[in-house]
C-alpha cells in the first residue's frame, strides 16, 4: 500500500467520529432517495402490469340501466377498442360479531373469456358456476377479516332483499386495490366488502336483466380521451348515464396514483437538503484538516508531489466517506423499502407486492452522494493548490483576534474572562458559526415541518369528525326518498335527531374547467353536519346558489361572486346555472353545498332525500341498526366511530411511525453538524484548552469554553429553523395536498417543541462525547503539538 | 563543459511591500560545483533559509536569477518546478517534518514512491542507524531520531542535490556527528551535492567550501583545502 493510503486510512480512522457522522447524514439521504424512487417504480409497475394484465377498463359509464344492445353503440364510438356492460349495486352483508351490516359493492364477474375486461385475480377456491345464483367470490381482504373461507355461507341485503349466498372462493381486482366504505378515506378490510357473482343472478337481484347499469371501455391506442367520454354521456344520457369518467378518477386509482406522486415529490424534495448539509460538513471537515495539516502538504509539494496528488488524497478522503455512506444508505433504504411495502400491502390490494430496486435511482443516489462530499471538498481543495511548499513549512501565524468584537469596558467587566473569550471565538469566524447554524436550523426545519404536517393531518381528522359532521351514524337510501321516510326513522326508538341530506352526481363546469363530483344538499340550519368557514364557523346555506369547498373552487378557479354550471346527472338531468355564494373550508374531498329545498325545487323533486344524518342512544343501537338494515330503501349505514377509528390506526401505523423517523433524522443531522463543529473547535483548540488547564482551570471551566460556542450556535440556530420550518410546512402540505384531502398548516408547538428537543438533545450527546475526550486529554500531549 | 550544479546571479528575495518590507536576499551571486558539500553560515534572520527554499525549488525569487545545471529556476513553472524537485531534490528540514500518522519506513516511501531511481527504504534508514525503529511512528521517536529518519528519507531517492536546513540544530553532540557522518558519506559515495546551513561552525571543517552569509548577502566563500571527517568534529 502506498504510505499516502496508509495515512488515508489512519486518518480515517482517527477521525472516526467524524466520519461516521457524515456518512450517517449521507446514509440517511441516500436511504430516502433509494427507498422512495424504489417505491414509486415497485408501485407504478406493479400497478401498470396489474392493470395490464386484468384488463381493466380505461372508460367507466355508470347508468341508471341501459338495454343490452346500447354496448355495440358504445363499441362503435370512435377511440373505443372494446365495451362491456355489466351489473353493480349496493349490498349489505350481515357479519357475525358485528352490530352493522357491512357496506359492500356487489359486481357482475365478467363472462369467461380473454377479452373480459375488469377481470379478477382468484386467490382461492373457484369462480361461481354461471347457473348457480347462490355462489358468489368475496374479496380477499374482507373474507379473511372476518375468517370467512370457501365454503362458508353468508347472507346479504340486495336491493332490500335478504339473500343467502355461498362463498366458492377468494379474489382480488385491479380496480379495487384500495377500497373503503363509502364516504371514507382509510381501508378497513372489516368494514367494506367485494361480490362478485355470475351476472344473470346479480341482473336478476336488481332488475337489470337485459340491461346493465356501467359501462366498461378501452381505448385505442391513438384514442381522445375527453372525446369519448362526452360521445358517452351522450349516448348513454337518455338512458340515466351519472357522466362517464377516465381510470385516472376510479377512486381505487386515485388513491394509488397520488401516493405515487407523493413519494415522487417527497424523493425529489428532501433528499437535496441532506445533501447540501453533507456538502458542509465536508466543507468544514476538510477545511479544518487542511489548515491543520499544512505542514504536511507543504512537505509533499516539497518532496514533488504534485498540486493534483495531494489534492486527490484529500478528495480520496471525502470520497471513501462518501462511498461508506452511499452504501449503508443503499443497504438502508432497501431494508427500508421492503418495510414499507409490508406496510403498504395492509392498505393496497395487490395480488402481489415486491420491493424493486431503481437501478437508476441507486446510481443517481452514489453519484450525488459523492458529489455533495467532493463539493464541501473541492472549496477547500483549491487551498490546497494554492499553498506554496515553503509557506507550508511555516506554522501559521497565530489568529488574529485584534479585529473580533471589542467588548465595552463596562460589559467586559460583567463577563468572565472564559465567556470572553466564547464571544470573541463566535464573532471572529462568524461564517462558519452562521454556515453551522444554517445547517443546524435545516435539521431542525426538517423535523418541525414534518411534524407540523403530522399535527395538520390529526386536525383534519378533528375538523371532519367533530366539527364537520356531529353525527353518530349516516344512512345511504337506495335512491332519493320522500320526507315520510325521514319521519319514520325519527320515530325508532335510540334515534335522538335526523337530518336529511341529498347527495346528486353532477358535472361542474367553470369555463374551460370541470369537475365531476357531487352536489351535497342541506338543511337550511343543519346541527349535524355542517359546512363551515376558515374559522370553523358554520356558514349559512345561500336560498340559492352553492357553497363551494376551497378544493373544488381551486380546481374550478372561481370565488364567491362567480357563477357555474352544474350538469346534474340524475333523474331528468337539469343543467344548472348558480351563483357561487362562498367557499367552504373542508379538509376532505371536494364537496360543494346547497340548501336542500332550494335543490329539489331545481331538480323539481320536492321534499327528497338520498340518505340521512343521525344523532342514536348508543344503548339501543344495536336493535336500531337492525331494524334499519331491515328497510329496503336503506341502502347502508355508517358509523362515524368506525370511520375515524381505522383513521386513526392508519396514522399510528403509517404516519406514527414515520414522527419517529423523522425525529431521527434531525438527530442525525444536528448531530452530524454539532460533533463535527464541536471536534473541530477542540481540535483547533486543544492547545489553549490546555493551557487553561496548566494555568490552574478545571476541566469543567475549559469545557465550558469549548462548548459554548457550540451552545451559541445551537440557540441561534432554533429560531431560525422554526422560520424554515414554517415555510418548508407549507410546502410540502401544498405538496401532498391532493382532491382526496388537504392538509392545514397551523402552529402547533408540540412539533417544534419535540424537534427542539431532538436538536438539544442531539447537541447535549456531541457536547458530552467531546467534553469527554477533553477530560481525558494529555496536557503534555496537546502542549507539545504545534498547531 | 560540464555546468556547475547551482549558479546565481544577484538573486533578491523581499517579503511584503512598502514600509513593512524584508530584504531577506539582497543579491546574491554564488556557484556550487557539481558533487560538492557546502556548509552555509550566518547569523540567525540573514536569510540562509530563504536562499536555500529559492534553489531548492520551494519559493520564488523577487529578481535575480538561480541555474540548476544551467536551466533557469526563476522563471519555470510550477509544474516544473514540483518535476524538478521530484526528481532532483531531496530536502532536510530543520523541524523533522515527519508525517506523524506515518511510521518512520512509511515517511521514507513516501518519496522513494515517486522517486526514478530510489534505494530500498530499509536501507536508507540502517543508514542512518535505525534499521530496528522502521514500523515506529515519529511520536515514539526521540527527536534525533525522528532527524535521522529525515535524512534517510531525503537521501533514500538518491537525489542529485541534498539541501539540508540546520540538520543537527537540535541534536546532542553524539547524535549530532552521526547525522553529519551520513550527510557526508552521502556526498562521497552517491555523488550528491549536499548544501547544508547550520549554525555550529565548527561543522565547516568537513565541507569542501563553506559560505559566509551576512544581512542577505555573501560576506565570504571559503574553500578549504583539508577537510576533517565528521567524527571528529568539534562540537
Ligand atoms: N514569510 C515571511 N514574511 C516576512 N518575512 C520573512 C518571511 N520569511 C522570512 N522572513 C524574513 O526574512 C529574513 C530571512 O529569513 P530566513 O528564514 O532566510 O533567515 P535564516 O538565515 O534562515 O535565519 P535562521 O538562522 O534563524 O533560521 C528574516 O529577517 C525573516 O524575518
Ligand atoms: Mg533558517
Amino acid at each position: 500500500m502506498s504510505p499516502l493510503d496508509a495515512k488515508l486510512l489512519r486518518d480515517l480512522w482517527r477521525m472516526k467520529g467524524q466520519v461516521a457522522a457524515i456518512a450517517a447524514v449521507l446514509a440517511v439521504s441516500v436511504m430516502l432517495l433509494v427507498m422512495m424512487r424504489g417505491l414509486v417504480v415497485t408501485l407504478t409497475e406493479t400497478r401498470d402490469a396489474y392493470y395490464e394484465r386484468y384488463r381493466l377498463a380505461e372508460v367507466f359509464a355508470p347508468v341508471a340501466r341501459a338495454p343490452e344492445r346500447l354496448v355495440d353503440r358504445l363499441a362503435a364510438i370512435p377511440g373505443v377498442a372494446s365495451a362491456q356492460g355489466r351489473v353493480t349495486g349496493r349490498a349489505l352483508i350481515d357479519v357475525a360479531g358485528m352490530a352493522l351490516p357491512v357496506q359492500a359493492q356487489a359486481v357482475s364477474l365478467p363472462g369467461a373469456g380473454e377479452a373480459a375486461l375488469n377481470d379478477i385475480f382468484l386467490t382461492d377456491g373457484r369462480r361461481p358456476a354461471p347457473e348457480r345464483a347462490e355462489e358468489i367470490l368475496l374479496l380477499e381482504s374482507f373474507a379473511e377479516a372476518h375468517g370467512l373461507r370457501p365454503g362458508d355461507s353468508i347472507e346479504a341485503t340486495m336491493n332490500g332483499r335478504r339473500h343467502a349466498f355461498r362463498i366458492t372462493g377468494l379474489a382480488l381486482a385491479p380496480e379495487f386495490i384500495y377500497t373503503t366504505a363509502p364516504g371514507e378515506m382509510v381501508p378497513d378490510a372489516a368494514r367494506f366488502g367485494v361480490i362478485w357473482m355470475g351476472r344473470d343472478a346479480l341482473a336478476a337481484a336488481y332488475d337489470m336483466r337485459g340491461a346493465f347499469n356501467e359501462a366498461l371501455m378501452t381505448l385505442t391506442r391513438d384514442a381522445r380521451p375527453e372525446a369519448v367520454l362526452a360521445a358517452a354521456d351522450r349516448l348513454l344520457a337518455p338512458w340515466g348515464g351519472r357522466g362517464a369518467y377516465a381510470r385516472d378518477d376510479l377512486p381505487s386509482d386515485i388513491f394509488v396514483s397520488e401516493e405515487i406522486d407523493g413519494l415522487r415529490a417527497v424523493s425529489v424534495a428532501v433528499p437535496p437538503i441532506f445533501l447540501a448539509v453533507v456538502a458542509f460538513l465536508t466543507y468544514i471537515v476538510i477545511g479544518r484538516m487542511v489548515q491543520s495539516e499544512r505542514e504536511e502538504i507543504g512537505l509533499l509539494k516539497a518532496f514533488g508531489y504534485t498540486g493534483r496528488e495531494v489534492a486527490g488524497h484529500y478528495l480520496k478522503f471525502v470520497l471513501v466517506i462518501g462511498a461508506l455512506g452511499a452504501a449503508l444508505g443503499c443497504v438502508l433504504g432497501i431494508i427500508a423499502g421492503r418495510w414499507t411495502v409490508d406496510i403498504y400491502q395492509q392498505f393496497y390490494k395487490f395480488p402481489f407486492l415486491v420491493f424493486r430496486l431503481d437501478y437508476a435511482a441507486f446510481a443517481i443516489a452514489v453519484i450525488f452522494a459523492l458529489l455533495a462530499a467532493a463539493t464541501g471538498a473541492l472549496f477547500v481543495l483549491r487551498k490546497v493548490f494554492a499553498l506554496a511548499p515553503a509557506e507550508a513549512m511555516r506554522p501559521p501565524a497565530p489568529p488574529d483576534y485584534s479585529r473580533a468584537s471589542r467588548i465595552g469596558g463596562r460589559a467586559a467587566r460583567l463577563l468572565d474572562q472564559p465567556t470572553r473569550m466564547v464571544i470573541r471565538r463566535v464573532t471572529r469566524q462568524p461564517w462558519r458559526m452562521a454556515g453551522a447554524a444554517v445547517g443546524i436550523a435545516c435539521g431542525f426545519a426538517l423535523s418541525a415541518a414534518m411534524l407540523t404536517v403530522m399535527a395538520g393531518f390529526v386536525r383534519t381528522v378533528d375538523m371532519t369528525f367533530d366539527l364537520t359532521d356531529r353525527s353518530d351514524v349516516s344512512v345511504t337510501f337506495t335512491h332519493a326518498v320522500g320526507a315520510r321516510t325521514l319521519h319514520e326513522i325519527a320515530r325508532l326508538p335510540g334515534v335522538q335527531r335526523v337530518e336529511g341530506v341529498r347527495h346528486v352526481p353532477v358535472i361542474f363546469r367553470a369555463g374551460r374547467k370541470t369537475h365531476q363530483g357531487a352536489l351535497t344538499a342541506l338543511p337550511r340550519n343543519p346541527a349535524l353536519f355542517r359546512a363551515l368557514d376558515a374559522r370553523t364557523a358554520p356558514l349559512a346555506l345561500p336560498q340559492d346558489g352553492v357553497l363551494l369547498s376551497r378544493t373544488l373552487a381551486s380546481i374550478l378557479d372561481l370565488s364567491a361572486g362567480d357563477t357555474l354550471t352544474v350538469e346534474v346527472r340524475e333523474g331528468a338531468q337539469p343543467v344548472l346555472r348558480l351563483p357561487v355564494a362562498g367557499v367552504a373550508e373542508t379538509l376532505l374531498g371536494a364537496p360543494a353545498y346547497m340548501e336542500l329545498a332550494a335543490l329539489n325545487r331545481a331538480l323539481g323533486e320536492p321534499g327528497r332525500v338520498s340518505g340521512a344524518h343521525l344523532m342514536v342512544d348508543e344503548a339501543q343501537a344495536e336493535a336500531l341498526f337492525a331494524d334499519l338494515e331491515s328497510r329496503p330503501a336503506v341502502a347502508g349505514i355508517g358509523r362515524k366511530q368506525a370511520a375515524r377509528d381505522s383513521l386513526v390506526e392508519m396514522m399510528n401505523q403509517g404516519v406514527g411511525m414515520q414522527r419517529f423517523v423523522m425525529g431521527g433524522i434531525a438527530f442525525v443531522i444536528a448531530f452530524g453538524i454539532v460533533y463535527n463543529a464541536a471536534r473541530i473547535a477542540f481540535a483547533e483548540r486543544a492547545r489553549d484548552l490546555a493551557s487553561l488547564r496548566v494555568l490552574g482551570f478545571t476541566t469543567g471551566e475549559a469545557g465550558f469554553v469549548l462548548l459554548g460556542e457550540l451552545a451559541v450556535v445551537t440557540l441561534a440556530a432554533i429560531p431560525l429553523g422554526a422560520l424554515m420550518a414554517w415555510y418548508l410546512a407549507h410546502a410540502i402540505a401544498a405538496g401532498f395536498a391532493s382532491e382526496i384531502y388537504q392538509i392545514p398548516v397551523v402552529f402547533d408547538p408540540a412539533s417544534f417543541g419535540i424537534a427542539a428537543l431532538v436538536i438539544l438533545g442531539a447537541a447535549l450527546f456531541s457536547g458530552w462525547l467531546v467534553r469527554r475526550d477533553l477530560a481525558r486529554a494529555d496536557l503534555v500531549a496537546a502542549l507539545k503539538t504545534r498547531d | 563543459m560540464r555546468h556547475p550544479a547551482f549558479v546565481t546571479e544577484g538573486l533578491t528575495r523581499v517579503y511584503g511591500e512598502g514600509h513593512a518590507a524584508v530584504h531577506a536576499l539582497r543579491g546574491v551571486d554564488l556557484t556550487i560545483p557539481e558533487g560538492e558539500l557546502v556548509v552555509l553560515l550566518g547569523p540567525s534572520g540573514s536569510g540562509k533559509s530563504t536562499l536555500l527554499n529559492i534553489i531548492g525549488g520551494l519559493d520564488r525569487a523577487t529578481e535575480g536569477s538561480a541555474r540548476f545545471r544551467g536551466q533557469e529556476l526563476t522563471t519555470m513553472s510550477d509544474a516544473a518546478l514540483t518535476r524538478y524537485r521530484r526528481d532532483h531534490v531531496g530536502f532536510v528540514f530543520q523541524f523533522y517534518n515527519l508525517m506523524p500518522s506515518l511510521t518512520a519506513r512509511e515517511n521514507v516511501e513516501l518519496v522513494t514512491e515517486i522517486a526514478a531511481n530510489p534505494m530500498d527504504p530499509g536501507e536508507a534508514l540502517a543508514l542512518v542507524g535505525l534499521g530496528e525503529r522502521a514500523d515506529h511512528f515519529p511520536a515514539q521517536l526521540s527527536g534525533g531520531e525522528q532527524q535521522r529518519v529525515a535524512i534517510a528519507r531525503a537521501v533514500a531517492k538518491q537525489p542529485d542535490v541534498l539541501f539540508c536546513d540546520e540538520p543537527t540544530g537540535a541534536l546532542d553532540s553524539k547524535t549530532g556527528r552521526a547525522v553529519l557522518g551520513v550527510l557526508s558519506d552521502v556526498n562521497a559515495e552517491l555523488g550528491s551535492t549536499v548544501l547544508m546551513v547550520t549554525h555550529a561552525a565548527a561543522t565547516a571543517a568537513m565541507a569542501h567550501r563553506v559560505i559566509h552569509f551576512a544581512d542577505g548577502r555573501i560576506r565570504e566563500v571559503v574553500e578549504n583545502a583539508t577537510r576533517l571527517p565528521a567524527e571528529e568534529i568539534e562540537w
